[in-house]
């Protein structure tokens, strides 16, 4: 009889294993996927090639891949710092809200600004705003002992509410016939885009941001202590880190990244606030963080395919009427492949006899 | 590793590859804010695109469950990239990423649903749904005994007020006494959430619902409750046979088939159009067994008036402060019943 036992590794798996696990998840989720094409009555090599198309297949597609892609990776690099202190920031999605809210007051109190003046302030409106949001929990945690999943959570219905409230009364555009939206921002208080490409500066933004976050846990001391905290927490007390304030700071910085992210959908992308720029980018964060496993480059890499299957789902939707619950359908096949293909990377599997 | 590789290759290449060469066929597309199959909106505008698709020498495709803002420009953006002659775009917020695109593709005829932008070549059209409400009011208000009733409806924007004002009022029509309890889902379509209102309503001693939601939800309270219930978008009867009295209903296959060939033949312009039982757009679903003859005549004999050219918000109607806000003999303009943001007298509840 052979038998299948699991040991654990002596070291991880190496860069080109773990990469090979990864490719080899996606290929399984895709050919699940596949399947349920097949189940349904559409040709699934079509299928999989329209997606593959409308996400990576011209120019235009890779740009809306990397525009749709701009907020996750901010709000994914966002969480991914509290996530490496082991603290479960669920926020995401409020702070991002509280980010669009502080830009566009910015925006609306001051219109006139020139743009080099008007723009960082609303960026800095923003992080203090998400930022501000992201501490509360981290400051009820430690006074209260209260637990930062929930409050995290419960903040963001307060903070989509406050922004219905700010869009249904006195935000409200008086030539928008009652509907709820601001008025547009002024040309000065709205991101530009690249050249003529469709992607707007904020990928600019993305990448300086993602290079300081790295540099962050790579080269400074605050971040070694964070990392240190987030493997074991007693052990750093114990060594006299300052736990209970590295916790405000990466609440901080994870609700400013976010904030960050909500001043750009609200000014390159929508050009004023209104409810439905929430979206939910705030809870796919916490999926692409995951999958990345927390790593800059790679929640880059990863906000870019998972907002390129979202593009590429629309691609399939209109070219083979495929509903729409596919796409989360691919999703999560993507999700639960590539987190069960993790094990790989600190197991391995022994055929042996018994 | 080589066998990758080669996967990878073929991936891209086939992604870069693959441009269709149709015959000359004209592409209709749509754009809906939820699923088609959910017996509400996007199902009854789906309807109407099947009439499209049933047209000679026409296809149609659409894209459900489409979010509002960002997203939505992509995909009406998508849909002109790839030759659409004509796209449809179905719910408000889709307003101003249509007309962005709409500015980029001057050769594209655009159409969008229940906002108020325009452009050369981009149209605004929305039915008058609240005259089917109104009538819809009138059932209710005849067979209602607690004399509440409860509308579950889904954002306080001036097309919900609106209707539900247009409802009030035909209620009150018959039934003076009564009052219209309103709560606010913020959905549009959420079967749990929406089923949740429903029944706060019927705690408060609502008799029968009516909604502005997409979703089936209230309708299934009403029923399990045991009390009556008027549907919306299209005849949800099935949902709830021994509730369901009626529904105002979409009817978007005759405005659907005409823009589309006047664009083919080359007569299509920009307009605001917004038509009403008249023209066929909105009606009431089949009355269910429940309701007497006397007050079907009454509705039918109403409905023959408003086809007739009666204007449902005629004064004077009051706000629910009692500030008389259209004047006596005075009918609302068109401008201010799409601004509209105030509830009449006998409604319960509040715009904000």
């Amino acid at each position: 009889m052979f038998h299948i036992r699991i040991t654990k590794r002596q070291e991880p798996l190496s860069v080109g294993g773990s990469c090979l696990v990864l490719l080899s998840a996606l290929i399984l989720s895709l050919l699940l996927s596949g399947l349920l094409l097949f189940f349904r009555g559409t040709p699934p090599v079509d299928g999989i090639v329209t997606l593959f198309q409308g996400a990576f297949g011209s120019r235009w597609a890779i740009e809306d891949s990397i525009l749709k892609a701009i907020p996750i990776f901010l709000c994914s690099l966002g969480v991914a710092i509290a996530f490496r202190l082991q603290i479960w920031n669920i926020g995401a999605e409020g702070q991002f809200a509280l980010g669009a809210i502080g830009a566009t007051w910015v925006a609306l109190s001051f219109p006139q600004w020139p743009k080099i003046a008007l723009l960082p302030a609303m960026v800095l409106a923003a992080a203090v705003a998400g930022g501000g949001w992201g501490m509360i929990p981290a400051i009820l945690r430690q006074r209260l002992k209260t637990n930062e999943i929930i409050v995290t959570l419960m903040m963001n219905y307060i903070a989509i509410l406050f922004l219905e409230y700010l869009v249904y009364g006195v935000w409200k555009d008086p030539t928008s016939f009652g509907f709820p939206m601001t008025p547009e921002f002024s040309e000065q208080a709205i991101v530009g885009k690249i050249g003529t490409t469709s992607i707007n500066w904020g990928l600019a933004h993305c990448l300086i941001l993602g290079v300081l976050v790295w540099g962050f846990f790579k080269f400074t001391r605050t971040g070694f202590e964070v990392k240190a905290c987030g493997d074991n927490v007693r052990a750093a007390r114990y060594a006299g880190l300052p736990y209970d304030r590295l916790v405000v700071l990466v609440m901080v910085l994870s609700g400013a990244l976010a904030g960050w992210a909500g001043f750009l959908e609200a000014s390159a992308t929508v050009n004023r606030l209104q409810p439905s720029i929430m979206v939910g980018y705030g809870y796919t964060a916490i999926v692409v963080a995951w999958l990345a496993r927390l790593h800059p480059l790679s929640i880059g890499i990863a906000s870019f395919l998972l907002a390129g299957l979202r593009v590429g789902v629309e691609n399939m939707q209109l070219d083979l009427q495929v509903p729409a619950a596919f796409g989360g359908i691919i999703e999560g096949l993507i999700l639960l492949t590539v987190l069960a293909g993790g094990l790989f990377t600190h197991y391995r599997l022994i055929r042996g006899k018994k | 590793m080589r066998l990758l590789k080669a996967l990878i290759v073929a991936m891209l290449s086939l992604g870069f590859c693959t441009v269709s060469f149709a015959a000359k066929e004209m592409k209709v597309g749509f754009v809906y804010v939820s699923p088609i199959g959910d017996a509400g909106y996007s199902y009854a505008h789906d309807v109407g695109r099947q009439a499209v698709e049933a047209m000679d020498g026409v296809t149609t495709s659409y894209v459900e469950s489409v979010p509002e803002g960002p997203d939505s420009e992509r995909v009406i953006l998508n849909m002109a990239r790839k030759g659409y002659d004509v796209i449809f775009a179905t719910s408000f917020g889709y307003m101003d990423p249509m007309l962005k695109v709409a500015k980029q593709f001057p050769k594209v005829a655009f159409l969008h649903c229940s906002g108020f932008k325009m452009a050369d070549n981009m149209s605004n059209y929305f039915g008058r749904i609240y005259q089917a409400r109104y009538l819809s009011g009138i059932v209710a208000g005849s067979m209602t005994k607690s004399n509440v009733l409860g509308y579950a409806a889904a954002f306080p924007i001036p097309e919900v007020i609106r209707g539900i004002n247009a409802f009030t009022l035909g209620a009150q029509s018959v039934n003076p006494d009564v009052t219209v309890r309103v709560v606010w889902t913020k959905t549009w379509y959420d079967p749990a959430t929406e089923k949740e209102a429903a029944k706060s309503l019927l705690d408060v001693g609502a008799d029968v619902i009516a909604q502005h939601q997409d979703s089936p939800g209230p309708q299934e309270a009403a029923q399990e409750k045991g009390v009556y219930s008027i549907g919306y978008n299209s005849d949800m009867s099935a949902f709830a046979p021994k509730s369901h009295m009626t529904a105002p209903v979409w009817n978007w296959g005759p405005y659907y088939t005409k823009v589309v060939e006047q664009v083919r033949n080359g007569t299509w312009k920009a307009e605001s159009a917004w038509p009403g039982l008249k023209e066929g757009i909105v009606d009431l679903a089949p009355f269910g067994a429940m309701v007497p003859q006397n007050v079907q005549d009454k509705v039918n004999k109403e409905k023959a008036d408003i086809i007739g050219g009666k204007k449902i918000f005629t004064g004077p109607i009051k706000d629910q402060k009692g500030v008389v806000k259209i004047a006596g003999g005075v009918a609302a303009t068109d401008k201010e019943l799409l601004g509209m943001t105030w509830f009449v007298k006998g409604v319960v509840g509040t715009t904000e």
